[in-house]
């Protein structure tokens, strides 16, 4: 059984990390806010009930989910988007693969961080529907197990899998609508052909 | 320079003659089956043995892993934020107020 008194000391350097999720979450600030600090609060009420030695922040992120799902969801609740349709596995590399491939004397992990702007990333994944927003925060962001990640949002591992799939099938998805409306890839990029290469330099 | 072949695209071309090595293929498609649980680190020992060391020999795998790892990275880089002073400060005050 946690000390009270020992809360704040071991909680409160998480905060930066469940502030960028529950902004994912909630999509603006001032609920983010009010989210982070109920989660606080709550966890702060009930760390008696918290083992010790076990995982803080996977317990603080059970919390902070369900708060989110039980409070700021019911306000504007949607539909499930369960049959969200289907992206293909690689879908971003085999349309900008072969740009990394054909960049030289560059380091390809420095492309590919440079490709997309913080913006971009963020309202990638704010787009998502919901259940598979959370689990690719989790497991991306916040580099949760996926036997973590079973346990704080309640669901079996198996269907972490299958959100995590095709939440960053889908997320891929959306980073490509925004290379393409930068210039970064064409349109008629052909998708039965390999990752594309860059054209032929010209004199 | 490496020229990227279709290999990880399926029935990427029903006219395409037949692959050479079709082992190769098919080690191919069991590698990319486990394409997020290799890159999440969710494999047992065994699993990921066989993985690496097909990666260690197919450059088209290799190169879909590493994008797909590199981009998981830019995922978590850039969705950070910083919690505002005046909320940690609340949130401290709060605590406080609950002894």
């Amino acid at each position: 059984m946690a000390d009270q008194a020992t809360f704040a000391e071991a909680a409160m350097p998480m905060m930066d990390s469940l502030y960028s999720a529950a902004m994912r979450m909630t999509r603006n600030p001032a609920d983010a806010e009010d989210l982070v600090q109920e989660t606080y609060l709550k966890a702060y009420r009930g760390y008696g009930g918290f083992e010790e030695g076990t995982n803080l922040k996977a317990w603080l992120y059970r919390i902070l989910t369900n708060t989110y799902i039980n409070t700021y969801r019911a306000k504007k609740r949607r539909p499930d988007e369960t049959d969200l349709d289907e992206v293909e596995d690689l879908y971003l590399y085999r349309r900008l693969g072969g740009l990394e491939a054909a960049q030289v004397g560059r380091s390809a992990e420095d492309e590919l961080m440079d490709w997309f702007t913080e913006d971009e990333v963020k309202t990638a994944v704010e787009d998502l529907p919901e259940q598979f927003r959370v689990a690719v925060l989790l497991a991306d962001v916040e580099g949760f197990a996926y036997k973590e990640i079973a346990e704080i949002l309640d669901i079996p591992i198996g269907t972490v899998m299958s959100r995590l799939h095709r939440g960053r099938s889908r997320l891929q998805r959306s980073l490509y609508e925004f290379a393409l409306s930068r210039g970064l890839a064409d349109e008629d990029t052909d998708l039965d052909a390999p990752p594309r290469r860059q054209p032929e330099r010209t004199r | 320079m490496r020229t990227p072949t279709s290999t990880l695209l399926p029935a990427a071309n029903p006219n395409a003659p037949a692959d050479p090595d079709d082992s190769t293929m098919d080690d191919c498609t069991d590698a990319l089956h486990e394409l997020y649980t290799y890159i999440d680190g969710e494999l047992t020992d065994g699993k990921r043995a066989v993985i690496t060391e097909h990666l260690n020999a197919c450059g088209e795998c290799f190169e879909a892993f590493d994008f797909q790892a590199e981009l998981r990275q830019v995922v978590a880089h850039k969705c950070r934020d910083e919690v505002p002073d005046a909320l940690k400060a609340r949130i401290g005050q709060l605590l406080e107020d609950e002894v």
